[in-house]
């Protein structure tokens, strides 16, 4: 595939993106909607970075986010901080603190990892929820003010918060393709197809695996200060672990390890959940079977069928070996036996 | 000293309830390697199932125990064969989402049949009993008592029987077990319902003195999982001294400490110890 036809391919859905608000002839909270679905794609781009290009599930992500969000909201609310400033923090304060997390919950493996992290969410769901002092607690934080803008280009109204998320995720978005076709991100890759391959290769594995989860908890960072800016009102339950799971959920309708399948599982969940309107807190009933009926019947999710399926088409003869497609399945006892479970 | 005594009899039902639900995980994940995140899930389905059995049939404590625990049981084989038996050949990180899945299906479930709000189940024994002059609440003796007959029965049941002996050969080795003609896949189904009975009686025994939600089960699987970690995965004494570790520094943690952070100490303790020993307490050499 030329490098044309590859942008090509994400030409058409920005210029629909930008049309948009035309299109959808000014509808306010329509637009809304889908500033805060492309706020949760940049989020989700960033877990599928840990999850589907390096094979780790991240339980943590929602609270990553909401430290981004809270380090947006305590900075501009109690310390008078100008927005812009505390953004730019947004990304970082969380990358350094998974840091030593990272360093931690990495050297376990599999399920661990999935466990070790689903203790660190709920340990930050906690702490935002008691630390009165800091998070503001139960009462959470107000008063957040919108992104101030640069001249004429002002972000007050849902139409340029619209363009703001719209433009942060295009960003993020080409950013991730930079990374993933990147040697780090083919390094990624082979951490997830086979760990002791991957080292065999002379890829320092434990360095490898945390340069995957900082870069993931960033974008989750900033993803929560742009959400800090939109929503403009915070409280605990933005770290709460149903966040992670509608995550992981997007991620998955969209495709585990392809750049574009976050973005588009972001953007179908809203719609699911706007179908779903309804039901409104029972949505997950909905939602649970999905995922399930989802990974049994298309566990390479929409953009990774569609990908196969092309890939299968354009080379009939040749098994063609996809270097970022899902990963391949395989028995479970040999992954039992990789991971020395007796 | 007085005192301590009240803290180590918290901390033992604590532990007792704790011990209870994290064998269950341990078991399927002994057996299966599924960490099934869905464990939660069928604690809390066992607490509103005996109290719509006592508050909408009439039905006695122990009745609705047995309803709660056969009612799980069977929920926990359907999810076996529709989830994770289809699942069973993908990849790891699958059937690990697959029972988050069936969690947030349970929980929301729950929610649309009794509500989001708090119920309390009804309990015959909710006298207090004076020894040497110290209160004991007649629940929470009942709580320990039980747990410590099923933890017995569980482990004559797993040693003493042709059937439960093939649980445990399973657990050791899926190959030599089917070597030697185990039928592996109704080993499966078994303990899945042994799994869930062993949640539901957890939930029914402990939810008089605490109180019925939707997402009830949401610390508990955690802690569940914290335990079952410090005494290593698949390991069963390793889930009963877990349990009691995790109860006592609750229950300690929460008097000397704070109460309000009691919920954080089982998971600091994880981290310490995922810290120092990644293989877990009890269990000896790499994972």
């Amino acid at each position: 595939m030329g490098a044309f036809r590859r942008s090509a391919i994400w030409i058409a859905p920005l210029a629909l993106g930008i049309a948009l608000p035309w299109l959808a002839g000014g509808n306010d909270y329509v637009l809304s909607v889908l500033a805060l679905a492309f706020i949760y794609a940049i989020a989700t781009l960033g877990l599928n970075l840990i999850t589907g290009y390096t094979g780790q599930l991240n339980l943590a992500h929602a609270g990553f986010m909401a430290i981004g969000a809270y380090t947006v909201g305590i900075l501009t609310v109690d310390h008078g901080v100008p927005f812009w400033w505390a953004f730019m923090l947004s990304g970082v304060v969380p990358a350094v603190l998974g840091m030593p997390i990272g360093w931690l919950s990495l050297r376990l493996r599999g399920y661990y990892f999935a466990i070790f992290t689903l203790c660190v969410g709920t340990i930050i769901n906690l702490v935002i929820e008691k630390w009165d002092g800091l998070t503001h607690g139960v009462s959470g934080i107000i008063g957040i003010p919108a992104p101030p803008g640069f001249g004429p280009v002002q972000f007050s109204t849902p139409r340029a918060q619209y363009y703001l998320a719209l433009g942060a995720l295009v960003m993020m978005t080409w950013m991730m393709q930079r990374i993933v076709r990147s040697l780090v991100g083919r390094s990624f890759m082979a951490v997830r197809n086979s760990e002791p391959l991957a080292e065999a290769l002379g890829i320092p594995l434990m360095r490898t695996k945390l340069l995957a989860f900082v870069l993931s908890v960033f974008y989750a960072g900033l993803a929560g200060g742009l959400y800090a800016g939109t929503i403009r009102f915070l409280g605990p339950d933005v770290a709460n672990i149903a966040h992670t799971f509608d995550m992981v959920t997007a991620m998955l309708i969209g495709g585990l390890g392809t750049v574009a399948g976050p973005i588009v599982g972001s953007l179908v969940l809203p719609w699911i959940t706007q179908y779903l309107q309804f039901m409104q807190d029972y949505r997950m009933i909905v939602f649970g079977p999905l995922l399930v009926v989802l990974l049994i019947f298309l566990p390479a999710g929409m953009v990774g069928t569609l990908r196969n399926w092309r890939a299968r088409r354009d080379s009939q003869a040749l098994a063609v070996a996809q270097p970022d497609a899902a990963p391949a399945h395989e028995h479970r006892a040999a992954a039992a036996q990789r991971h020395g479970h007796a | 000293m007085d005192q301590i005594v009240q803290l180590l009899f918290n901390g033992l039902t604590l532990g007792a309830i704790y011990g209870l639900v994290a064998l269950g995980l341990t078991m399927v994940y002994g057996v299966l390697h599924i960490p099934n995140f869905a464990h939660g899930a069928l604690y809390m389905v066992g607490g509103y199932v005996a109290y719509t059995l006592i508050s909408k049939l009439g039905l006695g404590y122990w009745w609705a125990m047995l309803g709660a625990g056969t009612t799980v049981a069977l929920l926990g084989m359907l999810m076996q064969a529709l989830v994770f038996a289809p699942l069973r050949k993908a990849p790891e990180l699958y059937d690990m989402i697959g029972a988050i899945g069936v969690m947030l299906f349970l929980e929301s479930a729950a929610q649309l049949i009794w509500g989001a709000g708090f119920h309390r189940l009804p309990t015959p024994y909710g006298q207090v009993l004076q020894i040497a002059g110290m209160p004991f609440p007649l629940q929470r003796v009942l709580i320990i008592a039980a747990a410590f007959v099923l933890v017995i029965v569980l482990h004559l049941f797993l040693t003493r029987t042709i059937t439960g002996s093939t649980i445990l050969a399973l657990a050791q080795d899926p190959q030599g077990a089917a070597l030697v003609g185990i039928d592996a896949r109704w080993v499966t189904y078994l303990v899945f319902a042994i799994s869930g009975a062993l949640a539901a009686v957890a939930a029914v025994l402990y939810a008089p003195i605490n109180l019925l939600y939707p997402t009830m089960g949401g610390l508990v699987i955690v802690k569940a999982f914290v335990i079952i970690i410090l005494g290593g995965m698949g390991s069963f004494p390793g889930a009963i001294l877990g349990g009691l570790i995790i109860g006592m520094a609750e229950s300690f943690g929460g008097f000397y400490v704070s109460t309000d952070y009691k919920d954080i100490i089982a998971f600091v303790l994880l981290v310490v110890v995922l810290s120092v020993r990644p293989q877990g307490l009890l269990t000896q050499g790499a994972r």
